[in-house]
């Protein structure tokens, strides 16, 4: 094709410059001659699945006007992205959260709604309608993206419409997608992305390098991109794309009729597309994020002192006009860099060390040293050089580098940063760090720490504000001073405990520390130098923090914050969701026994798993045959069965799967992008039975009569089931109690 | 001779079955190959093996069908008949087969001369026996040293003990390696005496050296084994060499061979089932042939005990596995054979791979319960059934009350594996969580703590009291349970439990036995009538809570700190009956019942063994990091990031650090990209269709067959280690280095061939070759000279200080010896 294309090129530039001129004219005169015609082809099939899957998913979609389960989760998101406020969260990338504020901001919401409780009412300035809608338009269109799926596999019209319709009526789907949450948008790139990919694919045949090619390559890249990042499991659905494309571009380079540039060309358009496209949109995504989100807000303790500066107000209000450098005499807050398992800074009180332990230990009865998570006056810290008396910087200030030996005076009580080889309270492997209080018995003062700067330029650097990472090393016993990270009990008032780590096996960031309150000492008569000496050096962290620094900051705090590992009364276990065994009660009504809940359509989850079995074993059975040279299938019928499977079997096992392998708590809905390739096979499967398996017309027309009677009792169950789904009508408990199919569905029953 | 029977073999081989397997091997296809290919002029009967030495000579057509891997085509001359008669006398390195000409040829294009053969198999047998040697010279050198107890020697030599001693333990490794010390203490005259209380106490009198001379003698074979399979591999002895020169001047490998642990036996039989697998692959040609079949038994074997040893034995299990899946695969797809063969072909190897392992696993487990037959530390882990069979336990021929009575102190125990006994202590849920009562949960040790009281829920007198009569309990009756040590009763209340929030809380509550109502509970045996007696450790028991009608249970969930790291007991409203919420009374004291003597059900062989695993397997998950501490990671492993201190840890100690040789481990990880690298680069070429030149293509389907079996070894004994949530230590990676070590042996071997062999003459090429190889085992040689201290033992300054001998070789900061 191309190369015609090219031959009538070089044969167009061989004309004459006024032939060139006449062949125009002598076009125009065509185009007087001919009416314009546009000629389109509208497949009324995917307009009327269109319009049945926008009917289903927007049908009174601002009902109920109140909040309903999850939405109180990602309300709160969608309010801090209107006041524009920094938040973390780790269950997903930020496109998801910002896909449903651009709905909150469409709608023209203000952001002021307290997401406290699920069930709430919503005020009147909640766009309710609006905030829906975003998720509910994308599972309206995951209906037609099956027709068009099955379709561009190569099977039936007849087909791709069941598989449409299966997607329709599927209760689970319906519910999730009419509500603010993230699983249906998903669903709709995961769906994307393999239509794209199979849209480009069919291309490749015919076009290579055409308009369309390349745009559905694009596509596939920008759909998984987005997969991924509205929930980290779309990242799923983009290694089966990409191992799909993996082996596709490999039988690419075993084709000896291609040139070696043009397998090339082949190979750089895809990596163009495939990887650096998702990875571009993904850090565009954080990108716009973090752009969006400057000020700071109630997450900002999670993330190091540098990041906090950088956003508006909170510690940047504190933290502006600092001293860049600390210099003997500074007073300082010490905040530990780890911050596991809470973010605290070093703390001391007058409250002394219990002189006998609980399990019968001695301590040392010296000043208790903490990590304490809130700010506190007794957070304060003066750095003091060991050979001056004076707690006040000098003139001028004399920065404290890299190496140099400090004592560390608790602003409060001045009394010294000390550890000794006593056993700290908890971990009684380590040192006890304390406060020295002299009792006048064998224990001498060793409160000599040596400063080192873990992330330093070079070995004479100085100690910076926010941006050093410290270590101290107790000089006398060489332990360091680290964050146990254990609870003391109560007589240390449930602070963390601070101990001497002897035995360092490593370095690791509990044992970093960075200062984050900085002023220069001063005391009464010093107090008018001190403002000369405010003025020169200043941090502005907003500016330094680069954005890649923020990215991987944030993204890093997103992978490592592990939350409460506590059970939710909802949770499930991977196993319990392809027999349905659980569901969610997502709200109920206040006053009558409308609820809604999330359940799926027992007879489409069953038949959906025995699909998948049914594939299983018949791909194993073709492919044993095969090997032994016996040919059941024709070849391009094979390939396309094999591909069909490959991404709808894959598609459903990637999605499912690593599941089993997770700690965290589960849902049921966290099943549904898998369930949405099981849906898109089974229609696949029927139509192979039908096919090749059916020998006979009598056997043909039997299971044509079946498949229609199961239909009819899928539609049946899904329409049972539509109260639930849709919350709008009350039920007699009777009538709940009946449709209480399983023991374990947790039906609300008002009690009366 | 070797020759005739070789052939006589071969014959019956062919005549025997009906269709007779394809063979990898020549020798075997000869007469056959007559029939392939009729028109082939005058291929002499022995001629096959020298096969493709003159592959070029082949029809382009046949080449098509050599390079999809189909039977290569037997034309050309052959070699000298000495040399024929060696190579066929071995049941043979799979180079004999396929490979083995092409590799010649491409090695020395000059023809061998005749008995060169003969000169190199001696050559082999002189380099195996040089490398046994050494290994075994540097594994034993100073073995006594340090005359103390080293790192988990401490575990290790007390499980020994406990062997020798017959006294039941739990540990979360299955029992051969631990059974072999003991075994290894036993013959060496070793009592079971010595307490191995903790890393640094001396051994005095004690002997010790039969179990660190045994776990030596296994550690030195690795060496060998690592020689012989890159030997079958490549079929190349400096690869073999270079291989061996690695592991035996590798520091950490000898390290971890010189005390009492399990890591020499498990690399053992990891070596050994390799080197099993890797020949009998070898023997394909001759398939259901007596060498055939004991390499294919013994790969079974090896894999049972690897298994046996530690967990970590799977990953070969899988690597046999996926060798086995694909050579059926490959049999299956081969035509000629008939179903019947492949069949047999499958059948042979569930019998050896499967079943027989499988049997040998379990039998390790029967021997290891035999011979633990008294009472020990490990009891409480285990169910009261399984308890009673061992002596010197409270159950053991028990003689106790036998019906339950009001009054009686009873412990109560899960009936799920590895739950453990009712269990509450002195401290309180914490805020936040339910109701800020006391703890109750369950706890797999015996303990005071465990005790209960079972009281009417009425009245609160002394059932104890001489004058009352004893009442028994009855099925449906309604109790009260009153921890004994706190006083508090057993109590459960609308407060969500800790982690399973569907389920109530469950807490001690009320002061010294008095509370509210909502501490009844009304006690039923399971499948049994009103009014029935309950028998203590027959009944099987579940308490249901009067108030709010859930059934108390453990849900077998770990709680966090505050929780001590026990079990979350629950009160369930679901009435679903699950073993969670079944109980047995195990304990039983009341002074005014007459003891009885009960035997009580034995526990059948599997029950026991299954309840053994799930015992190990809560354990190694019971393994899990604290949150704050330095440890190991994966990605440190192949940088060697970091060691293990073995001994010592202060410049006046004896120290021993466990480190790998920095630079063979280096060497290793540069070898990993290398070949990741070049390997892709002749992959992608093959399938672009380039012609390799003959000697080319038999070194690279060296480097991508043998190379690739080893690179899978060293991958499925890494990587599943990324995903394990247990702690981790650097001794871990220890089998992966010996599949990375294999690699370098095979990469580098290969990779000087095909630098020499482009532009280079075939002297200079074999110049060039030898001077990489030889400075590579030289630079061994002398990194292990340098650090050789590790291993052997330092005392002195440690190494920042400059006057320290290991002052200089301190490469890494996070290095500390």
């Amino acid at each position: 094709m191309r190369c015609q294309s090219a031959c009538a090129v070089l044969g167009f530039l061989n004309f004459t410059q006024g032939g060139l001129r006449s062949l125009l004219f002598y076009k125009m005169l065509e185009v007087l001659k001919r009416p314009v015609v546009v000629t389109t082809n509208i497949n009324l099939n995917i307009v009327a699945l269109t319009g049945v899957g926008l009917l289903s998913r927007l049908w009174h979609l601002s009902y109920p006007r109140a909040v309903v389960f999850d939405e109180v989760y990602y309300g709160q998101y969608i309010s801090f992205y209107m006041n524009r406020v920094f938040f973390l969260d780790d269950s997903g990338p930020p496109f998801g959260h910002m896909l449903l504020a651009l709905g909150g901001y469409l709608g023209g919401f203000d952001g002021n709604f307290l997401w406290n409780r699920i069930g709430a009412e919503y005020t009147s300035n909640v766009p309710v309608w609006a905030l829906r809608l975003l998720p509910a338009l994308a599972g309206a269109l995951s209906v037609p993206m099956a027709y068009q799926i099955v379709v561009e596999l190569r099977f039936s019209h007849c087909t791709a419409m069941g598989a449409a319709l299966l997607l329709l009526i599927e209760n689970a789907l319906v519910t999730q997608s009419r509500l603010m949450l993230l699983e249906s948008p998903l669903i709709f790139f995961n769906l994307l992305a393999v239509l794209s990919y199979l849209k480009f694919f069919n291309c490749q045949k015919h076009r290579p390098f055409s308009l369309p090619w390349w745009f559905w390559l694009m596509l596939t890249g920008v759909a998984c991109a987005c997969a991924v990042g509205i929930k980290y499991m779309g990242i799923f659905t983009y290694l089966l794309v990409l191992g799909v494309a993996a082996v596709h571009a490999w039988h690419l380079i075993g084709d000896q009729t291609l040139s070696n540039v043009l397998v090339l060309y082949h190979l750089l358009a895809r990596a163009v597309a495939l990887l650096v496209t998702p990875v571009t949109l993904y850090l565009l995504f954080f990108y716009i994020h973090l752009t969006l989100l400057c000020r700071s807000g109630p997450h900002d303790q999670i993330m190091s002192s540098a990041f906090q500066a950088s956003l508006e107000g909170g510690l940047a209000r504190i933290t502006q006009g600092q001293p860049l450098e600390v210099a003997f005499g500074s007073q300082v807050t010490l905040r530990n860099i780890f911050g596991k398992p809470l973010p605290c800074w070093l703390h001391s009180h007058q409250n002394t060390y219990p002189i006998i332990y609980e399990n019968g230990r001695g301590s040392s009865h010296q000043q208790q040293v903490t990590c304490y998570p809130f700010k506190d006056v007794n957070n304060w810290w003066v750095v003091k050089d060991p050979g001056r008396h004076q707690l006040v910087v000098s003139n001028p200030p004399r920065p404290v580098r890299h190496g140099d030996v400090v004592q560390l005076v608790h602003g409060m009580t001045t009394r010294f940063l000390n550890t000794h080889d006593v056993a700290a309270p908890l971990s009684s492997h380590a040192q006890e760090v304390s406060c020295y209080v002299d009792y006048n018995i064998s224990v001498p003062a060793q409160n000599l720490w040596r400063l080192d700067i873990v992330n330093r330029q070079s070995d004479r650097d100085t100690w910076k504000t926010i941006l050093s990472a410290v270590r101290f090393v107790h000089l006398n016993t060489s332990a360091v001073l680290k964050l146990s990270g254990a609870h003391l009990p109560d007589w240390g008032f449930r602070q963390l405990e601070v101990v001497g780590e002897k035995l360092s096996r490593g370095h690791h960031e509990s044992m970093a520390w960075n200062v984050e309150e900085h002023r220069y000492g001063t005391s009464q008569e010093q107090r008018d130098r001190e403002l000369e000496l405010h003025a020169p050096t200043q941090v502005d962290v907003s500016r330094n923090l680069s954005f890649m620094a923020r990215f991987s900051e944030l993204q890093w705090r997103m992978l490592t914050l592990r939350g409460e590992d506590a059970e939710h009364k909802y949770s499930s276990t991977p196993l319990e969701w392809v027999t349905l065994d659980t569901s969610i009660a997502y709200w109920l009504h206040p006053r009558t026994s409308a609820q809604i809940h999330l359940v799926g359509n027992i007879v489409i989850w069953a038949s959906a798993s025995l699909a998948t079995a049914t594939y299983v074993l018949l791909f194993l059975w073709y492919l044993l045959r095969r090997r032994r040279d016996v040919h059941d299938l024709p070849e391009d019928v094979w390939l396309h069965w094999v591909l069909a499977g490959t991404l709808c079997t894959g598609g459903w096992a990637l999605n499912y799967l690593p599941f089993f392998l997770m700690e965290k708590t589960l849902f049921l809905y966290h099943y549904l992008p898998a369930l949405a390739f099981q849906l898109l096979l089974l229609p696949l499967v029927l139509q192979h039975v039908y096919d090749h398996l059916c020998r006979s017309r009598v056997q043909r027309h039997l299971f044509s009569t079946l498949v229609v009677a199961w239909y009819s009792v899928a539609c049946h169950v899904s329409n049972k089931l539509r109260p639930l789904t849709y919350g709008d009508s009350s039920l007699t408990p009777g009538e709940l109690l009946a449709l209480r199919w399983r023991d374990s569905w947790d039906i609300l029953i008002r009690k009366s | 001779m070797l020759c005739a029977s070789g052939r006589l073999l071969a014959a019956r081989t062919a005549t025997s079955l009906p269709a007779p397997p394809r063979g990898r091997g020549p020798a075997l296809r000869c007469p056959r190959r007559e029939l392939h290919f009729p028109g082939n002029p005058d291929p002499p009967s022995w001629d096959c093996l020298a096969g493709r030495l003159t592959r070029a000579s082949a029809s382009p057509h046949r080449r098509v069908i050599l390079r999809r891997g189909r039977m290569p085509p037997a034309v050309g001359r052959g070699l000298a008949g000495s040399e024929l008669r060696l190579r066929r006398s071995r049941c043979g390195p799979r180079a004999a087969g396929r490979d083995v000409a092409i590799q010649a040829a491409a090695r020395s294009p000059k023809r061998p001369a005749p008995g060169s053969w003969r000169f190199e198999v001696a050559g082999r047998r002189a380099m195996l026996a040089l490398v046994t040697l050494l290994s075994f010279a540097t594994r034993f050198h100073r073995l006594d040293q340090p005359r103390h107890i080293c790192w988990d020697e401490t575990h290790f030599g007390k499980m020994g003990s406990y062997y020798i001693n017959r006294t039941f333990f739990f540990d979360v490794h299955p029992p051969l390696g631990k059974m072999l010390i003991g075994l290894a203490g036993y013959l060496s005259g070793y009592d079971g005496t010595f307490l191995f209380q903790k890393p640094g106490d001396k051994y005095e009198h004690h002997s010790y050296m039969g179990m660190r001379g045994f776990c030596a003698f296994l550690g030195s074979w690795l060496v060998p084994f690592a020689f012989l399979i890159v030997l079958d591999l490549s079929n190349s002895l400096p690869a073999a060499l270079l291989t061996a020169a690695l592991l035996t001047f590798d520091t950490g490998c000898l390290t971890l061979s010189q005390y009492i642990l399990l890591d020499p036996i498990l690399m053992f039989f990891i070596m050994a089932a390799m080197l099993s697998m890797v020949k009998y692959r070898s023997c394909a040609n001759r398939p259901f042939s007596a060498p055939w079949w004991s390499w294919l038994s013994l790969t079974g074997i090896s894999l049972a005990c690897a298994l046996g040893v530690k967990f970590v034995g799977l990953f070969i299990i899988l690597q046999v596995g996926l060798n086995t899946i694909a050579d059926l695969w490959h049999l299956f797809g081969d035509l000629s054979l008939s179903l019947v063969t492949v069949g047999k072909h499958l059948m042979a190897r569930v019998l050896c791979l499967i079943i027989l392992p499988l049997v040998l696993y379990m039998a390790i487990f029967a021997v290891h319960i035999m011979v633990l037959n008294k009472s020990g530390p490990g009891d409480g882990f285990f169910s009261s059934a399984f308890q009673a069979r061992l002596s010197g336990n409270n159950l053991h021929n028990a003689s106790i009350p036998e019906h339950l009575a009001y009054g009686s102190v009873i412990t109560v125990k899960n009936l799920r594996m590895a739950i453990g006994y009712l269990h509450s202590h002195r401290h309180l849920y914490p805020e936040g969580i339910g109701a800020r009562q006391q703890q109750v949960t369950t706890y797999l040790h015996k303990d005071y703590n465990n005790l209960w009281i079972i009281k009417k829920h009425n009245t609160n007198s002394d059932p104890l009291d001489p004058s009352f009569p004893v009442e028994f309990v009855r099925h449906g009756d309604i109790i009260r349970l009153e921890h004994k040590e706190t006083s508090r009763n057993l109590h459960s209340h609308y407060h969500e439990a800790p982690l399973t929030r569907k389920h109530y809380q469950v807490t001690g509550y009320g002061t010294n036995g008095t509370g509210d109502s909502n501490d009844f509970w009304r006690i039923e045996v399971v499948n049994r009538k009103f009014g029935n007696r309950i028998k203590v450790l027959r009944s099987r028991i579940r308490l249901i809570h009067l108030v709010t009608g859930c059934v108390l249970g453990s849900s077998g969930k770990v709680l966090p700190k505050w929780g001590w790291e026990q079990l979350e007991v629950t009160c369930t409203p679901y009435l679903k009956q699950t073993l969670n919420s079944i109980w047995n009374v195990e304990d039983h004291i009341n002074p005014k019942l007459p003891n009885i003597s009960l035997d009580v059900l034995q526990p059948s062989f599997p029950e026991i063994l299954l309840e053994s695993h799930m015992v190990m397997i809560r354990g190694n998950n019971g393994l899990k990091p604290k949150d704050n501490d330095f440890t190991s990671k994966p990605w440190h492993w192949p940088i060697n990031y970091q060691g293990l201190r073995f001994s010592g840890a202060n410049d006046t100690d004896f120290r021993v650090y466990l480190l790998g040789n920095p630079v063979v481990w280096w060497l290793n990880l540069v070898s990993i990209a290398l070949y990741l690298l070049l390997g892709s680069i002749i992959v992608v070429a093959m399938q672009r269709g380039a012609q390799l030149p003959t000697k080319v293509e038999g070194l690279t389907r060296v480097l991508l067959q043998g190379g690739g079996q080893v690179l899978l070894g060293w991958m499925l004994h890494y990587f599943p280690f990324f995903l394990m949530g247990r702690i981790l230590y650097f001794h871990h990676y220890f089998p992966a280095m010996l599949f990375s070590s294999m690699l370098t042996g095979i990469l580098w071997d290969t990779l000087l061939r095909l630098c020499a062999w482009g532009p280079a003459s075939s002297s200079l090429a074999r110049a060039v070759h030898a001077v990489g190889i030889l400075s590579l085992l030289l630079g061994a040689a002398y990194s292990f000279y340098l650090f050789h201290p590790l291993a052997y033992g330092m005392v002195g300054p440690l190494a920042q200080d400059p006057r320290s001998p290991m002052a200089g070789l301190r490469w890494l900061e996070s290095w500390e010896f």
